[in-house]
């Protein structure tokens, strides 16, 4: 149980649609690039992320939504970042081998 | 809203500059914040989608060496290079010396900084080669360490004569400790998958510390695996930044001596002087790629109205990599993807099983 990283902030209210998500060992890279995808999601009114204390290694990100699960919201935005990171990877690797092989027959 | 004088023909192309253009006016960027979410903006469809991306993104490599590379990322929101970024300073891992065990040391340069300094230079190591090492761990084993021996002991040169006393190579034997001075000793078996070309240090020159005769320096190393965000030192990357496209638009024809002052506002390249038919020197945009965006135009009264549009393009990153040696600055960039795309699966593997 413990070495979970990711877990959901207690809330007075319980509604599915609102969530506080908080994650162990993350900070801005994964904060703000997943903020972003998951404010491309229509389904979500709100959806931003901040790291109450500096000293303190964690990310809290809020989503709120329309009428899906805050959770559905978050997963599809974690699978979109994972796609979108996978495929820029796939096309650096064939601009990579373009380069080189243009180099060699320079 | 904005106090800049730029004029509109209709307030969609007033939207579509605002979500493609960043403005550098007089006094103050326009359009700094990005706004292309659903919602934002009517008869958009910002919502996202996989195949749309897949049409967009462009990556176009410039250069690349051994060192170094420049490469542009076309089509992506601000937040995936920053994020790449990120990770290729404090995420991919290197080999670093993090134990440092001193047996004798009486250089004038004390242990502590001597052990800060040996802690910077930069190993060729491959770190996908090796494993983490556990934290209370003083020995380590083959498969988390790389071990180096330092022994230096500076002496008078034998056939020294007083005339060039002055001059320290001549004096002195071995008084530059140097990083070619390392010595790696293998542990167990590593001979067989190392080299110690492929292991020591990026650069045989790096100074480690002076002496003289009778200074005496005697040290084991261990090298390990670490990253940026636990020490700098580890980091891969000298630098890792990029910059979005400048473009420069000439909105009326500047001639004769208004050229070469407009031509002198911006970076060597930037701004051609073409002859025209009446044989007057005509200025012309040539390319406005590294142009420093300095908005120098601004500080003339009749070429600042009308005259040039300053902008960047919000979606195209310059994107620059410098490594320290260890991997290739091609490598790094698919280990950031890769790392990035972990990540994700890590905490997408968390939910699957339940919060």
């Amino acid at each position: 149980m413990d070495n979970r990283r990711l877990s959901v902030a207690r809330e007075d209210v319980q509604d599915d649609r609102m969530k506080t998500f908080i994650f162990k060992g993350e900070g801005h890279t994964l904060g703000n690039a997943l903020r972003t995808i998951i404010l491309k999601n229509s389904n979500v009114i709100f959806c931003g992320y901040t790291i109450p204390h500096p000293s303190e290694n964690k990310l809290h990100l809020r989503i709120e939504t329309k009428n899906i699960p805050a959770v559905d919201a978050l997963r599809e935005g974690l699978e979109q970042l994972q796609n979108l990171s996978d495929h820029i990877l796939k096309t650096f690797e064939g601009a990579v081998n373009e380069y080189k092989q243009n180099q060699m027959e320079v | 809203m904005s106090k800049s004088n730029i004029k509109y023909s209709s307030s969609k192309d007033f939207i579509d500059e605002s979500r493609n253009e960043l403005v550098l006016t007089e006094f103050e960027v326009l359009n700094a914040e990005a706004t292309d979410f659903p919602g934002n903006h009517h008869g958009y469809d910002d919502t996202w989608s996989f195949e749309k991306f897949k049409k967009k993104l462009k990556i176009k490599i410039v250069r690349i060496d051994n060192m170094e590379m420049e490469f542009d990322l076309i089509g992506v929101d601000p937040a995936i290079p920053n994020a790449f970024r990120r990770i290729l300073l404090s995420d991919i891992p290197t080999m670093a010396f993090d134990k440092v065990f001193m047996f004798n040391n009486t250089s004038i340069i004390q242990d502590e900084v001597l052990a800060h300094r040996l802690g910077l230079i930069p190993l060729k190591a491959d770190p996908r080669m090796f494993e983490f090492r556990a934290a209370d761990d003083d020995v380590g084993t083959k498969e988390d360490t790389l071990e180096f021996e330092l022994k230096v002991k500076c002496t008078w040169n034998p056939e020294r004569n007083l005339k060039e006393h002055i001059n320290p190579e001549h004096m002195y034997r071995d008084f530059r400790v140097l990083t070619s001075n390392l010595k790696w000793i293998p542990m167990g078996n590593q001979n067989s998958s190392h080299t110690s070309e492929s292991v020591g240090p990026v650069d045989d020159k790096i100074l480690i510390a002076k002496m003289r005769p009778g200074h005496e320096l005697d040290i084991k190393l261990h090298a390990v695996k670490g990253t940026g965000r636990d020490h700098a030192k580890f980091s891969p990357v000298a630098t890792a930044f990029y910059r979005l496209l400048p473009q420069v638009k000439l909105l009326k024809e500047v001639e004769g001596e208004a050229a070469q002052r407009l031509q002198q506002c911006f970076s060597p390249g930037v701004i051609d002087l073409i002859e025209s038919d009446h044989g007057k020197k005509v200025a012309k945009v040539n390319d406005a790629r590294y142009d420093i965006c300095s908005r120098n135009v601004f500080r003339h009264e009749d070429l600042k109205e009308d005259t040039v549009k300053l902008t960047r393009a919000r979606d195209h990153f310059i994107f620059y990599i410098e490594s320290t040696g260890a991997l290739t600055p091609e490598v790094l960039f698919t280990e950031a993807a890769k790392i990035l795309s972990q990540k994700c699966r890590l905490f997408l593997d968390e939910l699957k099983s339940g919060l």
